[in-house]
């Protein structure tokens, strides 16, 4: 198979890009890892007329830590996140949820990016980075601005970023404390899209009281959503068995999954219920010791 | 468009259109037919080379986004003393029925062992999850890996001046 025919552009600078895609608006289309974009276009569900590869644009590649916050460039690979031994303390959602997208053919390609540019219901990162409370950079005309994770899904496959923007960063914010993350995810075969996803983020205070609490829902409503009655609920509270059972019952009523060939609503609430128990039980187990205070 | 890459060892200067992809450029203008095209919708790895030593899926790279890079596709396994010891194992262990995914295979499994020279059936079974065999099933193959493994890290302690992962990269079977 082969997409329709378009132009291809490969700018080795960010200023380059950017004024390609003032020149060519909404005929341009951005080409990162090219894992969604590129099957969508051979199966002509996309046929941008003009492709603007980002791949030779070194700025784009890479992470680190600045005043506050992590900041990963757009065109790093899934699987560079995935071994980055350096980030799993401080940062360990990062390689969790990296494990889980696709396979290692496609995360050695995609890009986180990519990824959340692409705005699949289904994303992984998507559900990470809303746990992480992280936001996205983005350059076009008006220069850099930085969209929260709230803000940036709009609705399927599309996002806050106009026409002429390229995310260029993901800014995850340091944890001020000891911190876990999980992220759970069931699908059909390996490699598979979610069924549903969740990814938890916690980190405790020296008192042993949640100081940040985050859960990314994925696979479950038009776009990844945020947890927020569990995040609310958990912060200035012990993860004791109590508290991670009343959590646990939360996390699906900010869900808002369908029917489909995957599964029902109802499986896919309670999928996240146990998810949200499961996830939450480990992460109390690695924060506070074997005994979950009680 | 005008590029120029390498492929197995050997540069290629080629014009291409920049919709073809990566899997047809190989097969189509280079006559490299070992890298089998099987789902061409980024499912199934039978089409899975190395581009700059990164195991991917060339049906979802564009051919000239290979432009500078180097690729390596199953027919640069063999070396000059014949099959790569990790294609023999496949041979030993029966690692495949239909032979269709085997190139993808092979090359997974051939990224796997560079970066991962003794890997647990656990890793091996990750390392391939992106390949789909529809015959054979993933045990036989699953052997072969560990069993290549073991022989090239045998022909390591032979010679201590080489890694396990160098032997590997040179292509050289190793007995």
């Amino acid at each position: 198979m082969f997409p329709n025919s378009f132009e291809y552009m490969a700018p080795t600078t960010l200023a380059e890009a950017v004024e390609l895609m003032q020149r060519h608006e909404y005929d341009a289309k951005v080409l990162s890892g090219g894992q969604s974009l590129l099957p969508m276009m051979k199966l002509r569900m996309a046929a941008p007329p003009i492709l603007i590869d980002i791949n030779s644009i070194d700025e784009l590649r890479g992470w680190k830590e600045e005043s506050g916050f992590l900041r990963i460039g757009a065109l790093t690979r899934h699987s560079e996140l995935e071994n980055a031994v350096e980030l799993r303390d401080r940062y360990p959602l990062l390689a969790e949820t990296a494990v889980w997208i696709a396979d290692p053919l496609v995360r050695n390609r995609g890009t986180i990016g990519g990824s959340l540019a692409h705005a699949d219901p289904a994303s992984d990162w998507g559900a990470a980075m809303l746990a992480l409370h992280a936001r996205v950079e983005g350059i076009g005309s008006g220069g850099e601005r930085q969209i929260p994770m709230d803000d940036f899904f709009v609705d399927t496959f599309t996002t806050a970023l106009e026409e002429t923007e390229i995310a260029t960063a993901v800014l995850v914010p340091k944890p001020a404390g000891r911190t876990a993350g999980r992220y759970l995810k069931i699908e059909r075969k390996a490699g598979d899209f979610a069924i549903a996803g969740l990814a938890i983020h916690v980190v405790l205070a020296s008192d042993g009281t949640v100081a940040e609490a985050g859960f990314g829902i994925c696979a479950c409503g038009p776009v990844p959503l945020r947890g927020k009655r569990a995040e609310e609920y958990l912060l200035g509270k012990k993860l004791t068995p109590e508290t991670i059972d009343d959590v646990s019952r939360m996390v699906p009523e900010d869900a808002d999954p369908e029917d489909d060939l995957r599964g029902s609503a109802a499986y896919k609430r309670d999928v996240l219920r146990v998810f949200a128990e499961r996830g939450l039980s480990d992460i109390a187990k690695e924060l506070q010791g074997e005994g979950v205070v009680g | 468009m005008k590029i120029q890459l390498r492929i197995n060892g050997r540069t290629k200067e080629s014009d291409v259109e920049p919709r073809k992809l990566l899997a047809y450029y190989l097969r189509e203008d280079l006559g490299l037919t070992g890298t089998h095209i099987g789902c061409d919708t980024t499912n199934c790895g039978a089409c899975t080379v190395l581009l700059d030593g990164k195991a991917v899926k060339s049906c979802t790279v564009l051919a000239v986004q290979a432009d500078g890079c180097d690729v390596m596709t199953v027919e640069g396994l063999e070396g000059e003393d014949g099959l790569h010891p990790l294609q023999t194992a496949f041979w030993e262990e029966h690692g495949l029925q239909c032979g269709y995914c085997t190139p993808g295979v092979l090359m997974s499994g051939y990224a796997l062992l560079q970066s991962n020279p003794q890997p647990s059936e656990a890793e091996i079974r990750s390392g391939i999850s992106g390949n789909v065999c529809r015959c054979t099933g993933y045990v036989n193959i699953v052997k072969a890996i560990r069993s290549a493994s073991a022989k090239l890290a045998g022909a390591a302690d032979d010679t201590p001046s080489e890694s396990a992962k160098e032997v590997a990269a040179s292509g050289k079977k190793s007995d």
